[in-house]
């Protein structure tokens, strides 16, 4: 199997058959997880960077214990995206990397297209752990499995994703994943959060979460960022709240059997309340999980699995 | 300088001419343009083989990096890639360092495109000081020193009533402002042009609106004051619009365009590629459609390249770090034979007219026509030259260019500034050192 490509850039350049197989990877991946020694040797002897370049401290912590369970050498290089600062640019850190031979760059950056850059400057494989506002891949993946392993399927479920589209990688990678699996996706917030266009990937778009939310199979809430106040996005962090939160009573109008998800850390009180986030509904913390066994399943169909064909 | 350029098709949309013709050069000026000249004896001559003769093209939105940022360009190097590119002319934007605010820096430009330039160079002034958009800068003193006009190009000069007293001002002195139509509380923080491509990128976008908005109010002012504005760099369909109804209106307003925002889309970001990063952004496809008519329909009466050297490593990095900006001194020429006048957006005398006699009007140079007395600059064309754009090659100290890689079927082949060959197939003299 393996997958033919060097890098993972971006969701939407898989084929539907690829994410399959990322996906029947991952779950077999967790069956390692279960185990009293966590650890098999398939990337022995491979060398997996940690390029963070902007903080974040869950993704890379799951990389982490993604290429140490697989027994691949795991080096963390973290510092700040604004290289400028330090005078060295993200090729010139590029280049020094290239100079320790990995196998694979896993990268998160805060510009959309970092990946991109790196792809094209790097011979190992390039990992993209979430660039700017374009795409987070891995979260996509794993937010895909965990729905799958709680519904059995994808094709034909229906998912509402709520908040800060515009800025979201997490929201495009999952736009695009969902719309291949055969999922329908309206995205939800209000519409200064709403880039504009956005229909044209195949979504539908509402300004009102109670309407949005009745007949969904899942619920995705995103991260608010803060400065989207400051930045004049939302009037006040309570009117968002009190209009795009989810809260149990907005939750009363759900289907008995929704999923509510969150790519995390959750602002309990502002995207959801806490009653909800850690309610019966709420697979956060499946998400979690499963976010390591869809590193596995990516870090062994890149490096280890054995290249489909030359 | 004597000259006898022969066997040539000359046109010169100034004139209403294009027929075969020779052209006659005496000390540095245009003398004649006939069938068979009488010339002086001993009168070197230049055999033009047939191909196209036109007055010397003009680029009036050039930034030359010189004083200041030479590590990107010089103006020795700058107005090489000039006369490679077929243009016997260049104005130069003020935001070098220091910014060309005094007479200081504009005799320093002056002074050294005389020593080191091959082709004629005109500084434009800042508007304000340091490019601050707060105060006037000495607008008499810069049309004393030599500027041709005014601007604040790079940045947009947001307080209305300060561009008012601007161009009030600046009526004294008959010199145009040149506007950077762009209005910086919208398109804060953007990297290219707002709309599905940008969402679907996830980078931060400028939408068409900062400069429409823009260039309602520089026409509202141009009206109001009565004084001549220019708008560089147009590039949405709405702000062609605007400049269509003005004119139509008499108000005194002209615009030029770019080659790139005639040929590329906002879809060319798809590569994350920063040599497709510029201000204002490359846009939608309606957009570059609307600019390449009102080129034609002479709304816009110019072609203009924005050429904007920068080193490697302002380019070779994430987009938003990115600087603005590609070169264009030696692509534009080829790029438009090949994809206006080829695909017949643009004909030939058309385009020809937009690189001579348009810009010439714009900024009240001396040039852009063959007429007796005007100043002995010719461009010739090879239209049947094919060739790959390789920034290899360049001239220009910058290879900053999307274009790397494309075909194109026409060139310069000659470039003569006062009736001196400065370029010859593609080959610049080598002059003073570089
Ligand atoms: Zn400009």
């Amino acid at each position: 199997m393996g997958l033919k490509r060097k890098d993972l850039l971006e969701i939407r350049s898989l084929e539907p058959a690829e994410i399959q197989t990322i996906l029947d990877t991952a779950a077999s991946m967790k069956e390692i997880a279960s185990r009293e020694i966590k650890k098999v040797p398939a990337l022995r002897g491979k060398t997996v960077v940690n390029l963070f370049l902007e903080p974040s401290t869950r993704t890379r912590t799951s990389f982490e214990i993604a290429g140490k369970w697989l027994s691949a050498d795991v080096i963390n290089v973290s510092g700040s995206s604004s290289s400028v600062v330090k005078g060295e640019t993200l090729m010139d850190t590029a280049k020094n990397i290239e100079a320790m031979s990995p196998d694979c760059v896993v990268i998160r950056h805060s510009a959309s297209g970092a990946p991109h850059m790196l792809a094209r400057a790097l011979k190992c494989s390039i990992i993209n752990a979430g660039d700017g506002m374009h795409e987070h891949p891995t979260q996509a993946l794993l937010d895909l499995l965990t729905i799958r392993e709680k519904r059995g399927h994808l094709e034909g479920l229906s998912v509402a994703i709520v908040g800060d589209i515009a800025h979201s990688r997490v929201a495009r990678s999952n736009i695009a994943g969902m719309r291949k699996m055969g999922m329908s996706v309206t995205v939800a917030g209000p519409p200064t959060l709403i880039p504009p266009g956005i229909e044209e990937l195949g979504v539908k778009v509402a300004y009102r979460l109670e309407d949005t939310i009745r007949d969904v199979d899942v619920i995705m809430m995103l991260r608010l960022q803060q400065e989207r106040m400051t930045a004049n996005y939302i009037p006040s962090l309570r009117e968002y709240s009190r209009l795009y939160g989810l809260s149990l009573e907005k939750l009363a109008g759900a289907r008995d059997d929704v999923l509510i998800m969150h790519p995390g850390p959750v602002n309990r009180g502002i995207e959801m309340a806490p009653e909800v986030a850690d309610g019966p509904y709420s697979v956060i913390l499946e998400q979690v999980a499963n976010g390591v066994a869809v590193r596995m399943a990516l870090l062994y169909l890149l490096l280890g699995g054995k290249p489909a064909e030359a | 300088m004597n000259l006898l350029i022969r066997n040539g098709r000359v046109i010169d949309p100034a004139n209403g001419l294009d027929a075969p013709a020779e052209v006659l050069i005496l000390d540095g000026r245009v003398s004649r343009v006939g069938p068979r000249l009488e010339v002086p004896a001993e009168t070197p001559s230049v055999d033009a083989g047939g191909r196209v003769v036109a007055p010397g093209f003009m680029d009036i939105h050039v930034h030359l990096r010189e004083p200041g940022q030479e590590y990107k360009e010089t103006i020795a190097t700058g107005t090489r890639a000039a006369a490679a590119g077929g243009f016997a002319a260049i104005a130069c934007m003020a935001n070098t360092q220091p910014v060309n605010d005094t007479r200081a820096v504009t005799d320093y430009i002056t002074a050294q495109a005389r020593a080191e330039g091959v082709v004629r160079v005109y500084p434009i002034g800042a508007v304000t000081r340091g490019l601050g958009g707060r105060e006037l800068a000495e607008l008499g003193e810069l049309a004393e020193a030599g500027c041709v006009a005014y601007s604040d190009d790079g940045r947009p000069v947001m307080s209305s009533a300060l561009l008012r007293r601007a161009l009030e001002y600046a009526q004294a002195f008959g010199k145009p402002i040149v506007s950077h139509a762009e209005d910086a509380t919208l398109a804060d923080g953007g990297v290219m042009h707002e709309g599905f491509v940008s969402t679907d990128l996830g980078l931060r976008g400028i939408p068409a609106a900062a400069e429409e908005i823009m260039v309602a109010r520089d026409i509202a002012l141009a009206e109001l004051t009565g004084h001549r504005v220019h708008i560089a760099h147009v590039s949405t369909a709405a702000a062609v619009r605007l400049l269509r109804d003005a004119r139509a209106r008499g108000v005194p307003v002209t615009g030029e365009v770019t080659p790139h925002h005639l040929l590329l889309t906002d879809e060319t970001l798809r590569s994350y590629d920063a040599n497709a990063k510029m201000a204002p952004p490359l846009r939608g496809k309606r957009d570059v459609e609307a600019c390449r008519e009102a080129l034609a329909d002479g709304t816009l009466d110019a072609i203009a390249t924005d050429h904007a050297p920068h080193a490697l490593a302002d380019k070779e990095v994430e987009l938003d770090q990115a600087a603005n900006g590609i070169v264009g001194l030696e692509t534009a020429v080829a790029l438009c034979l090949t994809h206006l006048v080829r695909e017949r957006v643009l004909d030939l005398g058309t385009l020809i007219a937009r690189l001579t006699v348009g810009p010439a009007r714009i900024l009240d140079l001396p040039g852009g026509s063959l007429t007796p007395g005007a100043p002995g600059d010719v461009t010739i064309l090879d239209l049947d030259r094919e060739h790959v754009i390789d920034p290899g090659r360049f001239y220009s100290r910058a290879r900053n260019t999307p274009f790397r890689g494309w075909r194109c079927v026409g060139a310069p082949w000659m470039t003569i500034v006062g009736g001196r060959v400065v370029m010859a197939e593609g080959v610049v003299e080598r002059g003073p050192s570089r």
